[in-house]
């Protein structure tokens, strides 16, 4: 394993509008090592879901550097950034996103599905182990829509994982869910970061959820406040 | 299967009433196409047929004969004359065997059949009327028009004395098979004829006048012999008639006239008609395409969040593209099948609605698998075009914007 940051932002800011400018994230400097459970917190506005859209690479920052594994992301076309995304990130959406029209394991295969054109065998060998480890084996061919809330999410974070990806980007992953499921969806995302080695950034409100990661960084007014950690990793 | 496949079709399934409906608009819209291409097609067929039942493809004639000036004019001599118009003679085309030697052996050209064609008068008592008489070769005559066919007495035999006639003329002269009636020719030769045959073409100045007899028959009447004064042509593309005759003629010297020449008014008609039937199917394929297009915005715009997914979790927007443009050719294909059917079932149904005293369809219509193909064709052509904007639109959607939750 290299030595660089899994992640890097440096001095990346963020601004809308083409008149009256509204700076929504200024200056912001972040590294992410291999591993790290993170929580990304702050109240609402505060640019976290505009930080977590750049380092999606679903959006472009204004000025500043983001970098994956060592690349440098500026450079890159819409093509590049898609293949990118493909291979490097996996997304927990808040309302976990999912494709109504197909079923749970056609969810969990369309990333790479979509990626390389067709379904393999081996994949769908993987999607099925997945959903079975996040406890759905008997609903792996049920429409996502005649899921439980928390089965859903549950969907989502075995679909961010499909491809195995470093870095799971999760909005506000329990943020829909009663408290008995969000300890669940914490738990099963806390097992893929120790067994997997998956890295976490998570954004959370809620205060449980956060105590319980690595590092804490906290955003307001778009500026980065503050960066706790409260535990060495889990997987060192 | 192709991801592009798998998510198009489950797409298009997915939205069950949607897809029917545009189904069925396609489907009517395609239905329409066929059956006026199938009617007007039939129509257009029929008339032709009808119209070339009793006329060659192209009829070889001599060049009207016309006068020759004995001097001529030069930059320094202007000439004044009057020219008088020369009166036609019946003559015989020189070297006539050579000629249909030459014309046969042009490609496109199926029969050829020399003939000897003239003025008369057939007397039978007081009855007195004016004809056309037709010396022809009855083997050569017969694969250029079927009379055989048309025939509703006897036989068509025009061996020494014996001729066939048109069923009006036979009943204006009171003749049946058997009978016997004088003719003089244009030249005053005269001759009685044994009736063998009465034909009706079904068009009364026809069956009124026309009389056939054997080719040195008619030489004899005319004094002409050894010698034809008309050679007729069928061609294997009656459409191509026009193109072989002035071949025909460059070649051979001779005034080739073809059918379509001959018929420039009904060919007018039949191509205004066609340009109707163009005009009106292209406005309903116009409707249908608009319909795909505006049913397949729809769905982009719905689905623009799961589209934002698609793309954020790693598929292209050529893989988004070919998506959406998947859905229009399938939507087109299946309309078309369907259309076709129904078209089809129309068109049949109309030609079993009229008919003729006989049980013969007023209008026939002509369900070819060229029209079906160029049908599927066009629906699924119309179906990927009408694609092409929701698709454009659905792969330029800004994954970030799509999901609007980070």
């Amino acid at each position: 394993m290299s030595d660089e940051p899994l992640l890097s932002v440096v001095g990346v800011s963020k601004e809308f509008g083409a008149r009256v400018k509204t700076v929504a994230l200024a200056a912001a400097d972040l590294s992410l090592e291999r591993g790290e459970f993170v929580a990304l917190v702050g109240p609402s506005g505060s640019g976290k879901s505009t930080l977590l859209n750049l380092i999606g690479l679903l959006d472009r920052p204004t000025t500043g550097h983001i970098a994956l594994a060592g690349q440098d992301t500026s450079g890159l076309d819409d093509t590049a950034l898609t293949a990118l995304r493909g291979r490097m990130l996996g997304f927990v959406f808040q309302f976990h996103h999912l494709l109504p029209a197909f079923t749970a394991l056609e969810n969990v295969m369309l990333p790479e599905w979509g990626d390389v054109g067709f379904a393999s065998k081996e994949l769908r060998t993987r999607a099925e182990s997945l959903l079975r480890s996040v406890g759905l084996a008997d609903r792996m061919n049920y429409r996502v829509s005649d899921l439980s809330g928390g089965q859903q999410q549950r969907v989502a974070i075995a679909r961010a994982l499909a491809r195995n990806p470093p870095l799971v980007l999760a909005d506000e992953p329990t943020g829909n869910l009663d408290t008995e499921s969000s300890h669940e969806i914490f738990r099963l995302m806390r097992r893929f970061n120790v067994e997997a080695h998956t890295t976490f950034l998570v954004v959370t409100h809620d205060p449980r959820i956060s105590e319980q990661c690595d590092r804490i960084v906290e955003i307001i007014d778009g500026r980065i406040h503050s960066d706790r950690r409260l535990r060495a990793a889990l997987t060192r | 299967m192709p991801f592009e496949w798998f998510v198009a079709l489950r797409y298009l399934r997915d939205g069950k009433g949607q897809s029917a409906l545009i189904l069925a608009a396609i489907s009517v819209g395609i239905a329409v196409v066929v059956f006026l291409s199938a009617l007007i097609d039939g129509l257009q067929v029929s008339l032709i047929d009808k119209t070339l039942g009793s006329q060659a493809h192209v009829t070889l004639r001599l060049p009207r004969e016309t006068p020759r000036a004995l001097v001529s004019a030069s930059p320094e001599r202007a000439i004044a004359n009057q020219v008088q118009v020369a009166a036609q003679r019946l003559r015989s085309i020189d070297q006539w065997p050579t000629v249909i030697a030459e014309v046969e052996r042009m490609p496109g050209v199926t029969a050829v059949s020399p003939l000897v064609s003239g003025a008369a008068f057939a007397i039978r008592a007081d009855a007195k009327t004016p004809i056309v008489v037709s010396g022809v070769d009855p083997e050569r005559f017969l694969s250029i028009i079927d009379l055989r066919a048309r025939l509703v007495l006897g036989h068509f035999d025009v061996s020494g004395s014996n001729v066939a006639i048109g069923s009006a003329l036979a009943s204006y002269l009171g003749v049946t098979i058997g009978d016997k009636f004088r003719v003089t020719s244009s030249e005053g030769i005269e001759d009685t004829v044994v009736v063998a045959g009465v034909f009706s073409l079904g068009n009364k100045a026809i069956d009124e006048t026309w009389l056939f007899a054997s080719l040195r028959h008619a030489q004899s009447l005319y004094a002409l012999p050894g010698g034809v004064t008309a050679i007729d042509l069928k061609v294997a593309d009656v459409f191509a008639a026009e193109r072989i005759a002035i071949a025909i003629q460059s070649r051979t010297g001779l005034r080739a006239e073809s059918w379509m020449a001959r018929n420039s008014e009904l060919l007018a008609g039949l191509s205004a008609q066609s340009g109707s039937k163009s005009l009106i199917e292209f406005f309903v394929v116009l409707a249908v395409a608009l319909g795909i297009a505006s049913v397949l915005i729809v769905s982009v715009v719905q689905k623009s969040r799961q589209i934002g997914i698609l793309r954020a979790v790693g598929t292209s927007s050529g893989r988004i593209l070919a998506v959406f443009l998947i859905q229009g050719g399938v939507l087109g294909l299946v309309g078309a099948f369907l259309g076709c059917g129904l078209g089809a079932i129309l068109a049949k149904l109309f030609e079993g609605m009229a008919r003729e005293p006989g049980g013969a369809p007023r209008f026939p219509v002509a369900l070819t698998p060229t029209l079906f193909a160029s049908a599927t064709a066009l629906a699924t052509g119309i179906g990927l075009l009408a694609a092409v904007i929701p698709a454009r639109r659905a792969a330029r959607m800004d994954p970030a914007t799509a999901i609007r939750s980070f």
